[in-house]
């Protein structure tokens, strides 16, 4: 289980009422198949990923994005409880998608980078603490389920 | 990982901007792992690690420097990190999972940095940089 103190729940939570999800949407699983271009492995159905501007500008990765920021959107608002938050996520990303959970701690780092580079300054040391606990979390609950 | 002509020429150029900030940015990366990543802290038991340290800071420049040098001579990394390898290898040996830890820190650094120009390629290409850097250094373990 991943403890938090509750200055780190709140700054957690106070940064991601920042995020417009509408704009990094694109970008978190955008830049996870453009720097780590083997995760298109899933994608093969998305149309245009051959260049770095087909990607990011790609409605399906966009669309696709935003869907995994809202979901992890959720997972901030319930951070005691990773496990049973992805619970059924978990189920379908290894029965379903046969996706390997290394691409989980992938995406939660270019996540991670997303922030900073959105943020800058403010994206503290302290707070991409907080944050990389938030993804290893996340992560770990998405594998939860694995068998 | 090969580095592309294309990721060369994003390397040298972000570098550029980089300038003299790489001690501090090294610094930073360091401060940012040492915190999201508490277990990288028992190879400095020896060091003040708390924010501002003068320890941190000179190993920052050590960072910075050698990573520095490095995107000079993309063409040969190897015999350009030659030194750096054999420490790592025959004194630190630093496990190989914590470059990863640093690799991130130090893109995590540079794109809270420079907004404008960490673009999906320059990050793409950075990341491969570091990758590569890290092979090099642990080339020597076994």
């Amino acid at each position: 289980m991943v403890h938090f103190t509750a200055e780190e729940k709140a700054a957690i939570a106070s940064l991601w009422a920042k995020v417009n999800v509408e704009v990094a949407r694109g970008e978190s699983l955008g830049r996870l198949l453009v720097v780590y271009p083997w995760t298109q492995r899933f994608f093969d159905n998305f149309g245009n990923l051959y260049s770095e501007s087909a990607i990011i500008g790609n409605p399906k990765v966009q669309a696709h994005g935003e869907k995994v920021l809202t979901s992890f959107g959720n997972a901030v608002k319930h951070m005691e409880d990773f496990k049973g938050t992805f619970a059924k996520l978990s189920e379908l990303h290894c029965d379903k998608l046969h996706v390997d959970p290394e691409n989980f701690r992938l995406l939660g780092n270019v996540l991670v980078v997303v922030l900073a580079h959105h943020f800058g300054k403010e994206f503290t040391p302290d707070l991409q603490a907080a944050y990389q606990k938030v993804v290893a979390g996340a992560a770990n609950a998405l594998a939860h389920k694995y068998h | 990982m090969v580095l592309s002509s294309k990721d060369k020429a994003n390397i040298k150029t972000a570098f550029g901007k980089i300038g003299g900030h790489a001690a501090d940015y090294g610094a930073e990366a360091l401060e940012r792992m040492f915190l999201g990543f508490p277990t990288t802290k028992t190879y400095f038991p020896h060091f003040d690690l708390s924010h501002g340290s003068a320890q941190v800071k000179a190993h920052g420049k050590k960072v910075g420097d050698a990573l520095t040098k490095a995107a000079d001579h993309l063409d040969d990394l190897p015999s350009a990190l030659s030194a750096l390898s054999d420490l790592h290898a025959h004194k630190l040996r630093v496990d190989p999972v914590n470059f990863k830890l640093l690799s991130h820190c130090l893109l995590v650094t540079v794109a809270a940095h420079h907004p404008g120009d960490f673009t999906p390629a320059v990050h793409a290409s950075l990341d491969k940089f570091l990758a590569n850097v890290s092979t090099v250094l642990t080339s020597k373990y076994r």
